[in-house]
């Protein structure tokens, strides 16, 4: 059970696509437990517990945005897709969509290169082909 | 606009995205240690020294009473390979020319992927200590025939394993140790190439650059690659024949633990 996050044979797998599977797993888990503990608040009436459940789930939220950031700073392209959506006004489904042809249509290298700094965004090698 | 001042020069991005493409596919073939080691960063071009966590003592403190201490860091390096295309050249890329002449973007891509190896592998003197100087394994000959090597591999794993290093072990072979591998099936028709992958449990890359081979631990941990501002194309200076441009990176290399590989001489 504790590696279904698996769906290739890990051993097959380069260590950096092992860390990214354990941080999407770990985002679905912080997400299911937001969902919980807002359900749990809704029909709690004791004060108390009250308090203590949102204390947890202010927790998870604090979870949830490590991994989500983890993940960005190391996807790049999701990164990309990410900043056009994420803090910014106006119709979220429009800023999606512009935020996905930034990225994957006329996005990407230009003058200012395929990544936010510029470079080639090679990075790790672990797992390419020889 | 950063630092490599790429909107300077006279290219479109169609032109942009055929350099960086071309610039990435040679150099990933040839960038044989971020095949093999730890990969932090990139932390950007301002990012400047590594934190080794030690410190060295002062022979004087400011004032009486105190004493004091430097911190030891380890400095980035920088590569840089400039090169310069036609513009004409270029501008037929832009018309739909398929066969542009980037040879000058490949030749720069391989002479930093090169430098690169070089530097992790074997050290470059006064900046950073590579993975062979740093092993306290004695460098076992190679041999010029290729019948010795699985012997020579399966040796170097055994003292990684002597030293308490686990594997998998990935292996780096200098460009004319790859070829002898890759070109040589053994009594029975049994690749080469196999029989020393079944050894290692991990990767054979080509490594050009390298002398001879290294054998060392893919379990992590042990050899640490630095990325400051990873590899980029920057714009120099250009008139109206030539646009002049570079290939650059800085990074730091630290070896966390030498015994961790076994280097192979040639």
């Amino acid at each position: 059970m504790g590696f279904d996050q698996y769906h290739e044979p890990p051993d097959e797998l380069p260590a950096t696509t092992r860390t990214f599977a354990r941080l999407c797993a770990s985002l679905t888990e912080e997400a299911e437990a937001l969902g919980w503990y807002e359900q749990r608040i809704a029909v709690e009436t004791d004060s108390q517990a009250l308090a203590i459940m949102r204390d947890a789930q202010g927790e998870e939220f604090k979870h949830f945005s490590m991994d989500l950031e983890f993940l960005l700073r190391r996807t790049p392209p999701w990164r990309e897709v990410a900043q056009g959506i994420l803090f910014q006004e106006g119709d979220i489904v429009e800023r999606g969509e512009e935020a996905e042809a930034e990225a994957f249509d006329g996005g990407g290298s230009g003058s200012e290169g395929s990544y936010e700094d510029g470079s080639l965004g090679i990075g790790s090698l672990r797992g390419a082909p020889r | 606009m950063n630092h490599l001042l790429r909107s300077h020069a006279p290219i479109s991005d169609a032109g942009w995205e055929l350099l960086d493409a071309e610039a990435r596919e040679r150099l990933t073939s040839a960038l044989a240690a971020r095949k093999l080691i730890d990969f932090s960063g990139p932390h950007g071009w301002d990012h400047s020294a590594t934190n080794l966590g030690r410190t060295e003592a002062l022979a004087k403190a400011p004032s009486a009473g105190v004493s004091a201490r430097k911190r030891r860091v380890l400095e980035l390096v920088e590569l840089r390979a400039d090169f310069e295309l036609s513009r004409a050249e270029l501008q037929d890329a832009d018309r739909g020319a398929d066969d542009a002449d980037l040879k000058a973007l490949d030749e720069a891509a391989h002479q930093i992927a090169v430098a690169e190896n070089v530097a992790v592998f074997h050290g470059w003197q006064g900046a950073i200590t590579g993975i062979g100087e740093a092993s306290p394994h004695e460098q076992v000959k190679l041999g010029a025939s290729t019948e010795g090597y699985p012997r020579q591999v399966a040796g170097a794993v055994e003292q990684l394993l002597c030293s308490g290093i686990t594997g998998p072990y990935g292996l780096a072979l200098g460009r004319e140790q790859y070829r002898t591998v890759v070109e040589t099936a053994e009594h029975g028709g049994y690749p080469l190439l196999d029989h020393l992958g079944k050894i290692l449990e991990g990767p054979i890359v080509w490594a050009p650059g390298v002398k001879g081979a290294v054998v060392l631990s893919l379990r992590g941990g042990d050899f640490v690659f630095e990325s400051g501002q990873d590899l980029s194309i920057g714009w120099d200076s250009h008139d109206g024949e030539v646009v002049r441009l570079y290939l650059q990176e800085s990074f730091s290399f630290h070896v966390a633990t030498p015994e961790a590989a076994v280097a192979l001489k040639p």
